[in-house]
């Protein structure tokens, strides 16, 4: 029975993910359309809104090219390898409380496992497999630079992203995310949700930033620079094998948000909704809205982001990395460490 | 306990067959006309050059070298940080050396010129 209602998340987690990325992507060319000043795809259904489904269409229809040279195996597995992580990363996160359904309490996330967050690092690391892969089977120059410079990038910035998660372990006390939502819950003075974006400010930037790095957003998108390198790690696929890639950025662009969502900024937890007297099933519908919302508000900022800032230079890129956002992080540490000592 | 991990095993199973659906999608709908100019690898319209897979430079070995060493040290740190509450004054000596020492080979590092990228 656990296993039916796992597999019912499963299924609706997934299928959030899959239309999620592709009404990202619609939002994305829209919104960086009006900051360009242009219209942006309105053809195809009411102002444009059909565009995705005709995007995935199109891709399914298309010839698979594979280069003579390249290994034949590994280039198909890349793609499915970047899709299939980005997409299992979601089960440890919490996006509601529980809910009252046909009588029996669900837990509103997929796996309820202790270890959470090492499950997210571990998944995080091993999504560097699916670029690397892909840049080094395609046989050509473009798509290995693109996929050494990834993988270079990544693993920088996965060193900030861990030490930065610590803060809020140590805040915490647990590597459940459900627990650390829950922990947010509280009240500091009374009146300031005890969201760890307050409590942990310098924390929540080093993993704000480096969680653009990891989901290759602008203005780290080096791996896929287009001016220099075609399309980085794939220049060489074609059809749907590319469109797995691109799902499976925005896949990862969601999830990582979700997570800044649960680490920094509460969760699916309202401040003050307590006092409102609702009943069960409308507070847990509530509180999985509000999960949506501060999720699509993070992601929002993704976008803005992208279509304002410039790129970065490569030895910008891994200077900031190794020397800024590492020795913060660990500072970070001692301070939280010096502080909760301090206040206990 | 492990029973908990099957809901992760079971959505691992979904989202590869998702992929390898949707992967393999082309190979059966897609049409096929290959043509020895299609399946030549990409260089901006000249004949390719040799292979792609030649040596590179030594800089990506340093990074995932250090990323090595570094990704350890926050490994340790996970464990005392879940218990930190309770670790009291002692914990976080023990951490406040072990950093230290870890930011000696961190300097150390910094100053051979490792994370320089010219």
């Amino acid at each position: 029975m656990d296993l039916i209602e796992a597999f019912f998340k499963i299924v609706i987690v997934i299928g959030a993910l899959i239309t999620g990325a592709a009404v990202m992507v619609f939002l994305e060319r829209k919104i960086s359309a009006y900051i360009q000043n242009r219209i942006g795809p309105n053809r195809v259904g009411p102002r444009g809104w059909l565009q995705p489904i005709v995007d995935v269409v199109k891709l399914v229809m298309k010839e698979d090219i594979v280069p003579k040279s390249a290994n034949r195996f590994i280039h198909d597995l890349a793609p499915i390898l970047s899709i299939s992580i980005a997409l299992c990363t979601f089960a440890v996160i919490p996006f509601g409380n529980t809910i009252e359904l046909f009588g029996r309490t669900v837990k509103l996330m997929i796996a309820d496992v202790n270890i959470g967050m090492l499950y997210i690092l571990a998944l995080t690391s091993v999504g560097v497999y699916g670029i690397t892969l892909a840049g080094w089977s395609s046989n050509s120059k473009y798509s290995l630079l693109g996929g050494l410079r990834s993988s270079a990038q990544l693993i920088s910035y996965e060193l900030s992203m861990g030490l930065s998660i610590i803060g809020v372990i140590m805040v915490a006390g647990t590597l459940r995310l459900d627990q650390v939502v829950v922990h947010q819950t509280r009240y500091l003075w009374g009146w300031l949700p005890a969201w760890n974006i307050f409590l942990q400010p310098v924390g929540f930037i080093t993993f704000m930033v480096a969680s653009f790095a990891e989901t290759n957003r602008l203005p780290f998108d080096l791996p896929e620079a287009e001016p220099e390198l075609v399309g980085g790690y794939h220049t060489e696929y074609s059809g749907m094998k590319f469109g797995l890639f691109f799902l499976s950025e925005y896949a990862n662009m969601i999830t990582s948000s979700a997570l800044i969502t649960t680490l920094f900024l509460g969760g699916w937890s309202i401040p003050f909704a307590e006092n409102l007297a609702l009943s069960p099933l409308t507070m847990s519908l509530l509180q999985v809205g509000s999960f949506v919302v501060k999720v699509f508000v993070v992601l929002m900022f993704y976008i803005v982001v992208r279509w304002t800032i410039p790129r970065f230079r490569y030895d910008q890129l891994m200077n900031l990395g190794w020397k800024v956002m590492l020795p913060l992080a660990i500072a970070n540490i001692l301070l939280t460490g010096g502080l909760l000592l301090a206040l206990n | 306990m492990l029973r908990n991990y099957l809901p992760i095993i079971m959505m691992m199973a979904v989202a590869a067959l998702f992929g390898v659906v949707m992967g393999k999608i082309n190979e059966f709908i897609g049409p096929k006309r290959p043509s020895e100019e299609k399946q030549s690898t990409y260089e901006s319209g000249m004949e390719p050059i040799r292979t792609a897979r030649e040596r590179f430079s030594v800089k990506f070995y340093m990074v995932a070298m250090l990323f090595i060493v570094f990704d350890i040290e926050v490994v340790f740190l996970y464990p005392w940080a879940v218990s930190y509450k309770h670790l009291g004054v002692a914990g976080f000596a023990t951490m406040f050396v072990f950093i230290a020492i870890l930011l000696i080979g961190y300097f150390y590092v910094w100053k051979k010129g490792a994370l320089e990228w010219d």
